[in-house]
């Protein structure tokens, strides 16, 4: 992490939020805009799920952090509070390091 | 709900403690999310400070955790912010729905931009009225900044005292992530949209430099360009 880093994510992200808040008003945006902005999180997020689990840098690898996290969505899905999931994630990965 | 009763002071007002009870549990267990933030932050290489300079600057979680992610994977800068900011944008799109809901001066709508996220804005639209939709912002707002940046530093002091390794926290973060991204998968549309970005994601991998595949996955988005089947609403819950 750099700070050079943090001072551009700080002023980013709060230029979007006080872009709509205060400059851009009530006004609202086309539907198919808001559609596809609202899909973000979706997208972005289950890419980030996938790098997290399945690389190592550029390249594809299948380690213990695959059956950790298969077991974090089985919790997920089954509505498992937030920490529990988690916590499932990280012992059952540091459980099959072990092995 | 009842609609509250404007000449109480909020703290008074019985008709809003429900609401005001719903926005600090919320705020609690998000909490939680600043904690495993915390950790897994300094297990991908940043110095307690800068953990905490995150949540107290940034403030929008899921950017936090991507920028981290890449950077500790060894992405570029550009990388790093373009996928953070990517997330960071639905945030501009909540300030539209909030600026319709909020009183005040211009001094007091900047300090409501750096609270305008995910939480704050489900909680304050799901009241039934104009007051309590302000007391449910505020109260989430204030509430989630306090939980959020306590829970980093707690995080982010346990994951320098451990090795990460050894306790599996490299995989907190993706495990978060699956908690992030599961309530949205009720719609199908989401559904689809995340199907086309973890694909995009892994089949780019190999061959683009780190950080680049979660830009790539955006084009899952593109699935929005299609009328939905009922009418299109903003969708605010996280």
């Amino acid at each position: 992490m750099t700070w050079t880093l943090i001072i551009l994510l700080t002023l980013g992200a709060y230029a979007f939020k006080v872009t709509g808040l205060v400059f851009l008003g009530g006004r609202s945006l086309p539907p198919i805009f808001e559609r596809c902005l609202a899909l973000i999180p979706a997208a972005v997020v289950t890419a980030l799920v996938m790098k997290d689990t399945f690389t190592n840098g550029q390249e594809l690898v299948l380690d213990a952090r695959a059956l950790g996290i298969a077991v974090a969505g089985i919790a997920a899905w089954r509505k498992a509070p937030l920490i529990v999931v988690i916590v499932l994630g990280a012992v059952v990965t540091a459980l099959v390091r072990q092995i | 709900m009842n609609e509250s009763v404007p000449n109480l002071p909020w703290w008074k007002d019985a008709t809003l403690r429900p609401a005001i009870a719903a926005c600090l549990t919320l705020s609690a267990a998000v909490g939680v999310f600043g904690f495993s933030f915390g950790v897994g932050s300094v297990a991908a290489g940043s110095t307690v400070l800068q953990t905490c300079a995150l949540s107290l600057l940034v403030f929008t979680g899921a950017s936090q955790f991507s920028a981290v992610s890449v950077i500790g994977a060894g992405g570029s800068i550009g990388s790093a912010l373009g996928g953070a900011l990517l997330l960071a944008a639905r945030n501009g799109v909540y300030g539209l729905a909030m600026s319709r809901r909020l009183d005040g001066g211009l001094g007091r709508k900047l300090l409501a931009a750096q609270l305008t996220i995910d939480e704050t804005t489900a909680m304050a639209v799901a009241q039934p009225d104009r007051r309590s939709q302000q007391v449910a912002f505020w109260v989430t707002g204030v509430a989630l900044y306090a939980f959020w940046n306590i829970g980093t530093l707690i995080g982010a002091l346990t994951g320098s005292a451990i090795d990460p390794k050894t306790f599996g926290l490299d995989a907190a973060f993706p495990a978060g992530f699956i908690a992030m991204v599961w309530p949205l998968f009720s719609d199908p549309r989401a559904r689809k949209a995340a199907a086309i970005g973890g694909v995009i994601c892994l089949v780019t991998v190999p061959f683009t430099p780190i950080g680049v595949p979660i830009l790539l996955s955006v084009f899952g988005v593109l699935v929005g360009l299609q009328k939905p089947v009922d009418a299109p609403k903003l969708e605010v819950a996280s």
